[in-house]
């Protein structure tokens, strides 16, 4: 059972071949759509129920599982078929693109995250696979990075969907916490019972955020007509046919488990009327064709969405049919779009016009895109619009209106952007636009014309693909078969009703869409609008923020520094209770008190003194004083150390004076030097008081008991210092010459003359 | 004498931080060469305090009398070489920064540009 983790592991390991490949023999860039060609193949023939898994992270109970069924097959056959042709007419719309290598290779990975991701039956591993594809949108939607727009677009795609990934993270770590296994097989078998885990409102509200932040649910909406920024091929590829249908897949696919409870019902069919509802009238009001195109894609999400939260077989089937009949009119419609902008310069479908004498075959695919949009008879997209009033009747309340205004929307978009830019009189600067290389219009007419052929002949699919996946939805067999005359004469006159509502709508267009577009409220205080202002905010929050903690003050961090270790250190010292007086040892000789005195009165002095060269002296005299107080503590190598160092030391210091001016007063203002002293003393005392923390633990002589015995038998020497230094450890010894001798070099390089006047 | 000890390493760390919060680069170097005496009198005092007799093997030790840790202070030797290697480095540096900018600032003299 090789075949099945083959499908997107073989497509990852692609990728690097495809950049270094093709950067080598960019013609070869058409043949790439015989890799996913390949992969349609090989999932076809993979049989239904397939299961692969191998231990990935043991510890963490995660597999490299993957599974086949109907709703997985579904989709694989989506990405790796549509995939086809989108590489074909990829290769020939950005031929001659000096970046086209990447351009392909970064596709292929997004093919291989989302065969991953649909054929994951891990729900850690479909994560990986979900968050790969939101890489892979971002880095396709940025592709022209020169543009401003695209660089935001890119931005703002991934952040929305990045941001609803933890969400879901989050909701998948519960759900497999909850049902005590992450494979997703294992949880759709414990049946309804997890709807019943108190966790379960959590891990439905955190995974629905994240699918509804994928498949730009209302009000996360915004970010999807912006990705439009991409190349075409993306658009039609990633932002309607693919991607933004992972969060439909991910809902569908746990649908089951958790159809019973009101809450998922109340969220997905919510959420997923609102964006119908605002995904129409924001479709009416656009221009663009592509983003026109976009809006009527939340539209067909949101109506997914609900379609998953409605407990139905016939929902479930209508789901289904709906989604493969989107993808493959919305993937044909987006081709034509790229086409269109690239002949007649425009993508204004107020100024496109009679493109239709010149392009006749382009419109010829437009046309049959466009009448499986509209839902017209014969073609498949009937046979969803039927399901779809069905199904909507059976809900009362608001659902049967926002149908019948939503579907008449889908009319309008259908003709203006499939019909409208090809009738009519020409346009004056659509002159030269002709009907371009087969390349570029292979793809969209097979996947027009596969919609009349299903159509006409949904025996094709209906018990192959779309009961299988209906099921998988639903749990349990559908039991329905497509091509049944669903509904009653109320649909039918639904229907109609759409189609004439639509058909009046279009024919206004004109009118009805400068008057739409006027009300700009919609973008004032829209979700995007707030997207913006919520970005400033962050950036305004860091600059504040930085501005105030990177002063550039080296003071500053300096004091904030000693503020936050010592204040941390006695904070600690104090909560653990570790304040404590040791034990009264041997009492300071005269000589030693005298010796603290002299070194504090050094310290002193060098704080007060303004002559440099009398801070140097005082500075040498704690030195001195503490190589004697070393010398009286038993410590005669420390001593002598000591006092070599400190002799060199005044030396080097002498050197610097001989630059500077003889009085340095302190130029520091009245609070700083506050501040400074308040800070001074409490490192002091901080000091202060863990040595005598420290002191009052019991003493373990083992291990100077240990050296004291070993240093004659074993390093033969009498001073153990020194033994310990050149023996027990020598490496450290070793260290500190290494150090010694970097500082020396540093130091040369430093004092080097650099040809300026010093 | 732990008491004296602690006192003396409080004064030497407030004057060290003091010297070290100051603008001059000297200062700085005074102020590290303070903290460093400090360090070493800390670690020193890890050993603690009770002998006066240096840690070697020469025969019999008189009872009574305990020779000194020598572990902390072959720590404390190794510290004051590498102090000394760090005050030399930073009065090289200084040397340099004054060369470059005619100051020894440590804000490399933002004061008198305001």
């Amino acid at each position: 059972m090789l075949a099945l983790p083959a499908i997107p592991l073989l497509a990852l390991a692609c990728v690097p071949l495809v950049g270094w490949g093709l950067r080598r023999a960019p013609v070869m860039a058409p043949w790439l759509a015989a890799l996913p060609a390949a992969l349609f193949l090989l999932v076809l023939t993979t049989p239904d129920g397939a299961m692969f898994s191998l231990h990935w992270i043991p510890t963490l109970g995660v597999e490299l599982a993957f599974r086949l069924d109907g709703l997985s097959r579904l989709f694989a056959l989506l990405i790796a078929g549509i995939g086809a042709g989108v590489f074909l007419y990829a290769a020939a719309y950005l031929e001659g693109h000096p970046l086209l290598h990447r351009f392909l290779a970064v596709l292929t990975l997004f093919m291989a995250a989302m065969l991953g991701a649909v054929l994951a039956d891990d729900l850690l591993l479909l994560f990986a696979f979900w968050e790969l594809t939101s890489l892979a949108s971002f880095m396709l939607i940025g592709f022209d990075a020169h543009r401003a727009e695209a660089r935001r677009a890119a931005q703002q795609g991934l952040m929305v969907t990045v941001a609803g990934g933890l969400a879901m993270l989050a909701g998948l770590l519960l759900l497999g916490d909850a049902a005590g296994t992450f494979r997703i097989s294992a949880i759709l078998a414990q049946g309804s019972t997890l709807a019943a885990h108190p966790a379960a409102p959590w891990i439905v509200v955190l995974i629905a955020i994240g699918c509804f932040a994928k498949s730009a649910q209302w009000p996360l909406h915004f970010w999807l007509p912006n990705a439009m920024a991409a190349p075409s091929p993306v658009s039609a590829y990633l932002h309607s046919a693919t991607m933004v249908k992972l969060g439909v897949y991910l809902l569908a696919r746990l649908n089951p488990a958790f159809e019973a409870l009101a809450l998922w019902q109340g969220l997905l069919i919510g959420v997923g009327t609102a964006t119908m509802l605002a995904g129409a009238v924001l479709a009416l009001r656009e221009r663009d064709l592509k983003r026109k195109l976009a809006w009527s894609t939340v539209v067909a999400l949101g109506t997914l969405v609900a379609l998953i939260g409605i407990e139905d077989p016939l929902a479930a089937t209508a789901a289904v049919v709906f989604l493969l009949v989107h993808a493959l009119y919305k993937a044909s419609l987006f081709l034509i779009a790229g086409i269109v902008d690239k002949k007649a310069g425009t993508r204004d479908a107020m100024q496109l016009r009679g493109l239709g004498r010149r392009m006749p075959i382009t419109a010829a695919a437009a046309l049959l895109a466009g009448l499986s949009m509209a839902g017209a008879p014969g073609f498949i997209g009937a046979f969803a619009k039927d399901l779809l009033f069905t199904v909507q009747l059976g809900v009362p309340r608001l659902l049967p209106a926002v149908a019948l205004l939503v579907n008449a929307a889908m009319v309008v978009v259908a003709g203006v952007v499939a019909a409208r830019p090809f009738m009519g009189k020409p346009m004056e600067t659509g002159g030269v636009a002709k009907d371009p290389a087969v390349a570029l219009l292979v793809a969209p007419i097979v996947l027009a014309t596969l919609g009349l052929v299903f159509g006409m002949a949904p025996h094709l699919i209906s018990a192959a693909i779309i009961e299988p996946a209906a099921g998988a939805i639903l749990g349990r067999p559908t039991g329905i078969a497509l091509g049944e005359k669903q509904g009653g004469t109320v649909v039918m006159t639904m229907s109609f009703a759409a189609l004439g509502l639509g058909l009046l709508m279009f024919l206004g267009w004109r009118r009805l869409q400068p008057t739409l577009a006027g009300q700009t409220w919609l973008d004032t205080y829209g979700p995007d609008a707030g997207y913006g202002r919520a970005m400033r905010a962050v950036s305004a929050v860091a600059v504040a923020l930085t501005r105030r903690v990177q002063g550039g003050s080296l003071r500053g961090y300096l004091a904030a520094n000693l503020a936050l270790v010592f204040a941390g250190a006695a904070l600690v010292l104090v909560a653990r209770g570790g304040l404590a007086l040791p034990l009264p040892g041997p009492w300071a000789g005269p000589a030693q008190l005298a010796l603290a005195a002299v070194i504090l009165a050094g310290a002193l002095a060098a704080c007060r003194l303004r002559a440099l060269f009398g801070q140097v002296m005082a500075a040498a005299l704690v030195g001195f004083g503490v190589g004697i107080l070393f010398l009286t503590l038993g410590a005669a190598d420390l001593a002598f150390t000591q006092f070599t160092v400190e002799i060199l030391a005044i030396v080097l210091l002498v050197a610097i004076l001989a630059r500077l001016p003889f009085h340095a007063p302190d130029a520091r203002r009245a609070p700083e030097r506050r501040r400074d002293a308040l800070l001074a003393a409490g490192v002091g005392a901080a000091g202060t008081a863990i040595l005598l923390a420290v002191l009052s633990v019991p003493f373990d002589p083992f291990i100077t008991e240990w050296m004291g015995k070993a240093a004659v038998p074993e390093a033969k020497g009498r001073n153990v210092v020194n033994v310990i230094i050149v023996d027990f450890r020598a490496l450290d010894t070793l260290g500190e010459i290494a150090v010694l001798l970097i500082a020396a070099l540093a130091a040369t390089v430093l004092l080097r003359r650099t040809g300026k006047p010093g | 004498m732990e008491l004296v000890l602690a006192t003396g390493i409080g004064g030497l760390v407030a004057s060290g931080v003091w010297l070290l919060l100051r603008e001059r680069a000297f200062s700085v170097v005074l102020g590290l060469a303070m903290l460093s005496y400090a360090a070493n009198l800390f670690i020193f005092a890890g050993g603690r305090l009770s002998a006066e007799v240096p840690p070697l093997v020469l025969g019999e030790v008189a009872a009574g009398t305990m020779p000194a840790d020598p572990l902390p202070q072959a720590l404390v030797l190794t510290a004051i070489v590498i102090s000394f290697g760090t005050t030399a480095f930073l009065v090289a540096l200084a040397l340099r920064a004054i060369g470059e900018s005619g100051t020894d600032h440590v804000d490399g003299g933002r004061e008198q540009e305001r």
